[in-house]
């Protein structure tokens, strides 16, 4: 390493927003002719390292060197100046016009445009790499991996050396990444300095020549690829194991309550999200979810609610009561609700989705409630007094009832949600990310809240993404990993590695 | 990497919340100032003494009984549309077709003045002509809804095309209707025998139009406000992910609503055929159903607060014209005058929205 002269040198880069620091003193060099992967789990600050180098952020403090020189970027202008180019995990194309349109948006020009040119200049960045674009297309037309490649073209064409990828295999099938890996190299043995950011191990063994960790912010290691295997790099990952001392009763007889079953989902590009996916959820029980996000939490929880479009599978709920099987696949939440399934969800989009922003406690507590009753106007009495309720019984830190929500802090504003979904007494309870964003305090309080319902015989499905936590808090894991269940494995005495590497291959490879 | 940043000299900052008294007092400095600068320019472009053309203004619209009935009259009907756009814009559906509804609802009035009004007793033609007219209108808001449900077509467009297909069925039926032959236009309808018209309630020939709208106005104002309905409304509005997670109907909610603000829209073209023209033409919703958004976005979809909107435009409206006639002015001069005065309203609402820091720290209001 020593001997190559870094492309870009990062020194000392530190970025906070408010109180979370995302980059922290983190060091990290990049050599021209290199694939490096950059690999870390959500929220250790890959993509705002890069964002820094791509001028979409500004560090806090630290250097950056470009050639051995010490440079100011503060814009992605500034950034394309220095050969710099970020191709983001969401396009920016404009949809209505071609790709050689979009390739040529925003770049300076003198006169008449000359298509017909930059078309030409398109094909000889094509030929060169192996790349597959016809300039004339238009946007809307093209699939994904379309997209993906035109922006690479894009930042080619502007005359970048150093790529930057975020993610590109995420929305790629399986034969387009080995498509997107063979331009990768062609780029990297034209001289290029490649950085892809991942979590899927296998493709940094496939594809990378170094690869650098990041966890929660910090730099924690950087090594050749060929020196390291798929066990290392985990341990660099997910780290040790912490103790937090999350309280877990043992489940008091455990029955079936939900059962999924051979759970397909795509989503609207055709990309499956959920394959195959099967597993019992039991009463009085907490069901972990793990994974690396957007391995399909999201749609397998929407699913239950009834708010996922879906192409196969059987989910049922089996009635406490009744011990009757009724079939949840299919229905929306009104007729989930109408067939007396009492289901709670608390989703990850606390503001979007559980919530509206600008009503008040009042009104947010009356979303489950209003349509009871025969008057046709709402009554808000009773969702005032639940508003009260779990503003005392939660210690919600709130102005008043009328405050909109969206004024509250993240913490006060999941209390609120948490404290609607339990009050209608469900039998089971669904919870994303519970804890994302609160302080130790307020994620206690929610620990013993979803421990409350466990004890009261309700069935917890808690999509995490803390393995200490979920480690520690559930009584069984179930293990996702690219939409598929890699395994179910028990809460107690489980291996934080073991389950970091189910999370990135499928099965845990051979470490199990 | 030390770099200084450059502190703005001001920046605008939005505000938490506002007191109610705070916000009207930056509502009256802007009424204030608007009259002032408009005093500038009155003077620095027509030599013509303000006070004498704001009294002017006022002549024009409380001048005599009969313009305060006028007045009174426009008002109303341009309240009537806001109160029809209400509903919708609080959903988020940008219903800009208004005229068209209108227009509709004014048709199905005079077709029923016209072809029932020798037949049905006044109270039976009043009556099938207010259920014929909300029905028109209902069936012109239920198109672009049903589309927007089905299809995701942008009602924008739709609501605005809408209006020229309610355009030009009134000429189709002005033609029909022509009378007398070869005029043109249909003229007053049943002129003799009133069949149809709003009665005088009180002495007074537009009292109808005035009870009909404010008994709308205070309908409209506790179904957004206390009905499960109009709570439905506002989930779908804010967020349409939330309404589906809570399992409201989006696509039954939208339909509905369109349905419900296309009948009042249909409602103000009977009152503006049957309670005030008499008769119908291409320019019987004369731009009102596009003014009327600015009616009910600026009174944030409170219908009371959609009285003073109303009131304040038309005033201008009536204003201006009186000026241009008084003081042999061309109808800019005193549509200038109308635009001050908008500006600074229209100015005085961001004001309580957002505050002004400068450098240094001190603040202003």
């Amino acid at each position: 390493m020593q001997n190559a002269k870094a492309a870009i040198c990062m020194r000392d880069i530190t970025k906070t927003f408010g109180s979370t620091v995302a980059n922290d003193r983190v060091e990290l060099d990049i050599f021209k002719g290199e694939i490096l992967a950059l690999l870390g789990e959500n929220g250790s600050g890959k993509t705002t390292l890069m964002n820094m180098l791509s001028g979409i952020y500004f560090p806090d403090a630290g250097h950056i060197l470009v050639d051995g020189q010490e440079v100011t970027i503060r814009s992605p202008k500034d950034a394309f100046d220095l050969g710099i180019g970020m191709i983001h995990q969401h396009f920016k194309l404009v949809d209505v016009l071609t790709a050689a349109e979009n390739i040529i948006l925003g770049m300076p020009g003198t006169g008449r445009l000359d298509l017909k040119a930059v078309g030409d200049r398109i094909r000889n960045i094509c030929a060169m790499y192996g790349f597959d674009v016809d300039p004339e297309q238009k946007v809307y037309d093209m699939s994904v991996s379309q997209k993906q490649t035109v922006e690479i073209v894009k930042v080619l064409y502007r005359g970048a050396d150093i790529l930057i990828l975020d993610e590109p295999t995420a929305v790629l099938t399986p034969q387009e990444t080995e498509k997107l890996f063979t331009v990768l190299r062609n780029m990297r043995d034209d001289g290029k300095a490649i950085i892809i950011i991942t979590h899927k191990l296998h493709e940094v063994e496939e594809i990378s020549d170094r690869v650098v960790v990041l966890r929660r912010g910090q730099f924690v290691g950087g090594v050749q690829t060929k020196d390291t295997n798929a066990a290392d790099m985990t341990n660099m990952m997910v780290g040790r194991s912490v103790s937090l001392n999350i309280e877990r009763p043992e489940p008091k007889e455990p029955k079936p309550r939900i059962i999924v079953d051979g759970l397909t989902v795509q989503d609207k590009d055709g990309i499956t999200k959920l394959c195959d996916v099967s597993f019992t959820a039991y009463s009085g029980e907490i069901l972990g979810v793990a994974g690396i996000s957007g391995c399909g939490q999201k749609e397998l929880l929407e699913s239950i609610a009834g708010l996922q479009h879906y192409e196969s599978g059987r989910i049922v709920y089996i009635d406490p009561d009744t011990g009757k099987e009724i079939n949840l696949i299919g229905k929306d939440p009104r007729e989930i609700l109408g067939m007396g399934v009492t289901l709670s969800f608390v989703p990850e989009d606390r503001l979007g989705m559980g919530l509206v922003g600008s009503m008040d406690l009042t009104d947010n507590m009356m979303l489950r409630s209003f349509r009871h009753g025969k008057s046709v106007f709402a009554d808000r009495k009773t969702p005032r007094s639940l508003a009260e309720r779990v503003v005392n019984d939660l210690s919600v830190n709130t102005p008043g009832l009328s405050t909109p929500v969206r004024r509250l802090s993240g913490g006060n504003v999941q209390k609120v949600l948490v404290g609607r979904e339990i009050s209608s007494s469900p039998t089971v309870l669904m919870t994303a990310y519970a804890v994302r964003g609160l302080d130790i305090n307020s994620s206690y309080t929610i620990y013993d809240l979803i421990n409350q319902q466990k004890q009261q015989g309700v069935a917890v499905i808690f999509v995490g993404e803390d393995l200490d936590v979920l480690l520690e808090f559930c009584d069984r894991i179930l293990v996702l990993c690219g939409g598929k269940v890699s395994g179910i494995v028990p809460g107690r005495g489980a291996d934080k590695n073991q389950v970091g590497m189910m999370m990135t291959k499928l099965g845990g490879g051979e470490a199990k | 990497m030390n770099h200084s940043t450059k502190v703005p000299l001001v920046r605008i900052v939005k505000r938490d919340s506002i007191s109610f008294w705070h916000g009207w007092l930056i509502r009256i400095i802007g009424l204030i100032l608007a009259l002032a600068v408009s005093a500038v320019v009155i003077y620095a472009i027509v030599r013509l003494n303000p006070l004498k053309v704001y009294s002017a203004m006022f002549e024009g619209n409380f001048g005599s009984e009969k313009r305060f009935w006028v007045t009174l009259r426009d008002m109303v009907m341009l309240l009537c549309i806001g109160i029809g756009l209400a509903p919708a814009f609080k959903m988020r559906f940008w219903n800009i077709g208004a005229e068209g509804q209108i227009l509709v609802g004014g048709i199905a009035t005079a077709a029923v003045m016209i072809y029932f009004g020798k037949s049905l007793p006044t109270w039976g033609l009043l009556l099938v002509s207010l259920a014929a007219s909300c029905v028109a209108g209902a069936i012109w808001g239920f198109i672009p809804a049903v589309f927007k449900a089905r299809f995701k077509t942008n009602e924008t467009l739709f609501t605005l095309m809408m209006n020229y297909v309610a355009i030009q069925l009134t000429s189709y039926f002005v033609a029909i209707w022509e009378n007398p032959f070869g005029s043109n236009t249909v003229g007053i309808i049943n002129q003799q025998t009133k069949a149809g018209w709003f009665p005088s309630l009180f002495g007074e020939k537009y009292m109808l139009n005035v009870i009909l709208v404010l008994a709308l106005t205070i309908a409209m104002f506790v179904y957004l406000r206390y009905s499960k309905q109009g709570y439905e409304i506002s989930v779908v509005g804010e967020s349409e992910r939330t309404a589906r997670y809570i399992g409201i109907n989006v696509k039954s909610v939208v339909v509905r609503t369109m349905m419900i603000s296309g009948a009042i829209c249909g409602l103000a073209g009977y009152i503006a055929v049957a309670g005030s023209s008499h008769t119908i033409s291409t320019s019987t919703a004369g731009g009102s159903g596009f003014t009327a958004i600015i009616v009910a976005w600026l009174a944030k979809f409170n219908t009371f607060v959609m009285i003073l909107v109303a009131a304040l435009l038309v005033f201008l409206e009536k204003g201006a014209i009186q000026i241009a006639s008084q003081f042999n002015l061309n109808d800019y001069a005193s549509q200038m005058i109308s635009g001050i005065i908008l500006f600074f309203i229209l100015g005085s609402e961001f004001f309580t929205n957002f505050r002004l820091v400068f450098r240094g720290g001190k603040e202003a209001n």
